[in-house]
């Protein structure tokens, strides 16, 4: 297994290379301008320096190759910077100072650099996207646990209603729905997430629970009704196998039957489906974080891409590429790791 | 109750309030929304209005524009002009005095040299500064005393008002900026997100294309001012949800520039929590005609090019029959409502320089179809369009995506098929139509297209460099990068002639007259251009915030310090 984890990490780091050289040269070939959203009353020659200043002149290959420097060798000695000076593991080492200030990869849209605004999107995305997630989880194992146990009755008819309902309705329709509802009608949340909000006491608490309710709910039906079909699915699959009628044979209560012997088998397709899904977190959900103004990871790629801000959308897309990467090898090691009879060795 | 009384009673009450409650910070928070994130603080480094507007609660300028386009002293003490002698009268020198004992929000002293570093900061040769244009001429700038800048153009420049003066282009403090000059613009994060200003407020907290937490400034000028104590800019989103937090659930106090479908801006006023006002500018939405052949079958290189004129829109008769047949009214009532009123001219305000051109208000498809015959087109073949001389009268109408304007596309289409002209449409996604990429077929400089269809306006009050645009030799071509502004390909020796009088005339009245001249010759005399809508802007603010006062000649926040709570 680790023979096994090792050949795919190093196999990962071409992969990603060329992940990277792919979507900036798809970037380089879109159409568009950082200079689009200026307006018109500038001048084209005044656009032209500002393009120049921003890099814009040289040629792909070498505005390429200076990414992946600052990427790959400038952003780690900020990091580990970081880790030696103010982090709490690592902070009784001394400061390594590697950064000397060199040029990072900078945003051309706030002239600052691009780590850092992704650090401070972070915790938004994190809160409502990832929360979204646990909950959404939490709410399809046992809808598609009872569902399958239950097969074909009303519960389950309603379930697969529900889920159908999850699936088709996209999040630009029940988010402005939930707002015009909850907001507008009955004033119970505020439309509008403050990105500023700092938790400290039970009140503030509160207020926080009120906003993320409503993009957390949008985004919770959508991952319940994947994985509870999944669920059920894999469930259906385990319960009519030998050994869950040797376990009824054996005399074991129905609880122990379906709780321990048929879901743990059918939670290992399941595990992979959930360890996919998490990349997507970090990536954020570019509509609804735009619905609610949760301003996270997704709202700053669209804003980016309108923008025409390409470091910033080639580093976000290079980060989910990482991550998406990162995440199939831990989906195969935990299929490894739960189903003993699957080897890669 | 007239509009009058009404605009009295709303003036008396925004200048009696204040006093009523003169203390700095006494009415708390205040919550404005931009749909448009801003992504940083001085507007040097963007061109973006969002940014423009933002970075003026904390900068400011030597001077601003009211509402109505005149100018008022904000850091200066009065505005330099001719008759007060501020201005040389060979109009080659500008003389700003600053007022006595300002100060910094950090508290430092305000003084010529910070003004004098905010030009050599911007027309640094390696900054890319978006404000370039403002400092336009520029030769020095003299600083004789601490409270006096001199500003001596090259040129004698009848309107000497392009540095320090409205929301693009405020003084920054040199001490704060000196390492940031030319490509290490970039580098200046903590300077670029918190400047050190004069204005109302200072940045506690910028999160870049999120939100902006401002604070009152400690040592504003004035004592009593602002009214709050802390604000919030936040941004993202829609212009539709932002109507909604101002309007319908009173999460937000102030709502920027709602482009949204008349009725849905009605419907949402219902609310009952706020109210959209609005206010007009020179932004003219127009279709240009193109002068010269975008003919797919001339060699690359050649297509719109002077040296092909266009085979059916040279003819006048036919611009002017295409410009008939549009109902203006009509127009403006579907896309913009209470944010538009329908317009002939290129320069719709202010009033100095607006031509009393009405003639194409009214619409007059028969008036149209008999110019078009008279210029030789006629429907030989019986299926609806013209040809002559074995040419159809079609015609590619293009313009940027954008919901108002396919809508103005499908109806004008409706309107040039009853007079025989056949239309196909095609819209471009607004960052590659603005985007001015010249490998790209798209843009709206290199037009390929015979009509198309987009808005404009000029910084300021002063038109002159806006009808300058249309100088021959300006076009987008070849040669220059597909970069340039004369749009249509238009040339006129006379209309260059008289660019140069307007350049070299300094009395207002007489620089009025021209610019009407240049302004009808350029729409109603050629139809070189056929404005439609003349586009104001709409924005919310609360029932309880006070003091609003919507400018389109200057950033819309320009007047936050006067802002309060109405209790």
């Amino acid at each position: 297994m680790l023979t096994y984890a090792t050949r795919r990490l190093v196999l990962s780091i071409p992969t990603l290379l060329f992940i990277s050289f792919v979507i900036f040269m798809l970037l380089q070939l879109a159409p568009g301008d950082p200079m689009a959203q200026v307006p018109l009353t500038v001048p084209p020659e005044v656009k032209e320096k500002m393009r120049q200043a921003l890099g814009l002149g040289e040629p792909p290959l070498v505005q390429y190759w200076k990414w992946l420097v600052q990427t790959f060798w400038i952003e780690p000695k900020i990091f580990i910077d970081w880790l030696t000076r103010d982090s709490f593991l690592l902070g009784w080492l001394p400061d390594t100072a590697l950064y000397q200030g060199e040029l990072r990869v900078i945003s051309w849209q706030t002239r600052s650099p691009v780590m850092d605004i992704v650090l401070q999107r972070i915790p938004q995305t994190l809160w409502v996207v990832g929360m979204s997630y646990i909950v959404g989880v939490l709410i399809a194992l046992p809808i598609g646990i009872y569902s399958a146990y239950r097969q074909y009755s009303l519960f389950d008819q309603a379930g697969t209603f529900i889920t159908m309902v999850g699936f088709s309705i996209p999040p630009f329709f029940t988010g402005p729905l939930l707002i015009v509802v909850f907001s507008v009608y009955l004033g119970w949340f505020p439309s509008i997430y403050d990105t500023t909000h700092v938790v400290n006491d039970w009140e503030s608490f509160k207020y926080q629970l009120q906003q993320m309710i409503m993009p957390v709910m949008v985004l919770a039906l959508q991952t319940t009704a994947q994985l509870s079909r999944y669920m059920r699915a894999s469930m259906l699959d385990n319960l009519n196998q030998d050994y869950v009628r040797t376990a009824r044979a054996k005399g074991l209560s129905e609880a122990i039957v379906v709780m321990v012997h048929v879901l743990r088998n059918s939670m290992i397709p399941v595990v992979t489906v959930i360890a996919l899904g998490v990349p997507a977190i970090f990536g954020g959900a570019i509509i609804t974080e735009n619905v609610f103004k949760v301003n996270g990871i997704g709202q700053l790629l669209i804003t980016a891409l309108f923008a025409n801000d390409l470091p910033m959308v080639m580093t976000l897309t290079f980060i989910f590429a990482f991550l998406i990467v990162l995440f199939n090898l831990i989906a195969d090691v935990l299929y490894g790791l739960l189903d003993p009879r699957i080897r890669y060795d | 109750m007239t509009l009058k009384t009404l605009l009295l009673g709303a003036v008396a009450t925004s200048v009696l309030a204040p006093a009523a409650f003169a203390e700095r910070g006494a009415d708390g928070h205040v919550n404005i929304i931009y749909w448009q994130a801003p992504s940083i603080m001085t507007p040097y480094l963007s061109g973006g209005t969002k940014d423009i507007e933002a970075a003026s609660l904390v900068l400011e300028p030597l001077g601003r524009y009211t509402e109505t386009g005149a100018l008022v002293p904000f850091l200066a003490t009065e505005i330099p002009t001719v008759e007060n002698g501020g201005v040389s009268a060979d109009l080659t020198s500008i003389t700003w005095k600053l007022k006595e004992g300002l100060v910094w929000s950090d508290g430092s002293p305000v003084t010529s040299a910070d003004v004098k570093f905010t030009a050599d900061y911007c027309m640094h040769p390696e900054g890319g500064c978006a404000q370039l244009a403002k400092f336009t001429g520029v030769d020095s700038i003299d600083t004789p005393d601490d409270l006096t800048v001199v500003v001596n153009f090259s040129t004698p420049m009848p309107n000497p008002y392009g540095p320090f003066m409205g929301g693009q282009s405020p003084i920054l403090q040199k001490a704060q900026f000196e390492q940031c000059l030319g490509a290490n613009a970039s580098s200046c994060t903590e300077a670029n997100f918190y400047p050190i200003g004069t204005g109302p407020f200072v940045v506690d907290e910028f999160k870049p294309n999120d939100v902006i937490s401002l604070s009152a400034n400690p040592n504003f000028r004035d004592p009593a001012k602002p009214a709050f104590a802390t604000a919030t800019l936040k941004g993202g989103g829609d212009a539709e949800s932002a109507a909604r937090a101002v309007l319908q659930t009173g999460e937000f106090d102030y709502a920027w520039n709602l482009q949204l479908a008349p009725d849905v801006l009605a419907s949402m006023s219902e609310g009952g929590t706020g109210t959209p006002v609005s206010a007009f500018g020179t932004l003219v939405e127009r279709i240009e005609m193109n002068l010269t052949d975008p003919s797919p079958d001339l060699p690359e290189g050649e297509r719109s090019t002077i040296a092909h004129p266009h085979p059916i829109l040279s003819d006048f008769k036919v611009r002017k029959a295409l410009s008939m047949a549009i109902d203006r009214a009509l127009l403006t009532e579907i896309g913009y409502g209470q944010a538009g009123r329908p317009t002939c001219n290129l320069v719709p305000a202010p009033a100095l320089y607006a031509s009393d051109n009405e003639e194409c208000l009214t619409q007059d498809l028969e008036g149209a179809k008999a110019l078009l015959e008279e210029a030789g087109w006629t429907d030989t073949n019986g299926d609806g369009v013209r040809e002559k001389d074995g040419m159809k009268l079609s015609l590619l109408y293009q313009t940027s995506t954008n919901a108002v304007r396919q809508d103005f596309q499908a109806l004008i289409k409706d309107w040039w098929n009853q007079i025989g002209v056949e239309t196909e449409l095609r819209n471009v996604d607004s960052s590659v139509f603005f985007g001015g990429d010249p490998g790209s077929p798209d843009t709206f400089q290199k037009f390929y297209a015979d009509v198309e269809m987009y808005a404009n306006n000029f910084d300021g009050t002063d038109p002159q460099s806006y009808l300058s645009m249309y100088r021959c030799g300006n076009e987008p071509k070849p040669s220059s990068q597909w970069q340039g502004e004369n749009i249509n390909r238009f040339c006129d020796p006379e209309y260059d002639a008289l660019l140069d009088e307007l350049a070299q005339t300094g009395e207002l009245s007489k620089r009025g007259e021209i610019a009407k001249k240049l302004n009808d010759m350029i729409t109603k005399e050629t139809m070189t251009i056929v404005p439609l809508v003349d586009r104001g802007r709409v924005s919310a603010h609360s029932n309880s915030l006070g003091g609003v006062i919507l400018n389109t000649w200057d950033s819309e926040l320009w007047n936050a310090a006067d802002w309060y709570r109405i209790q």
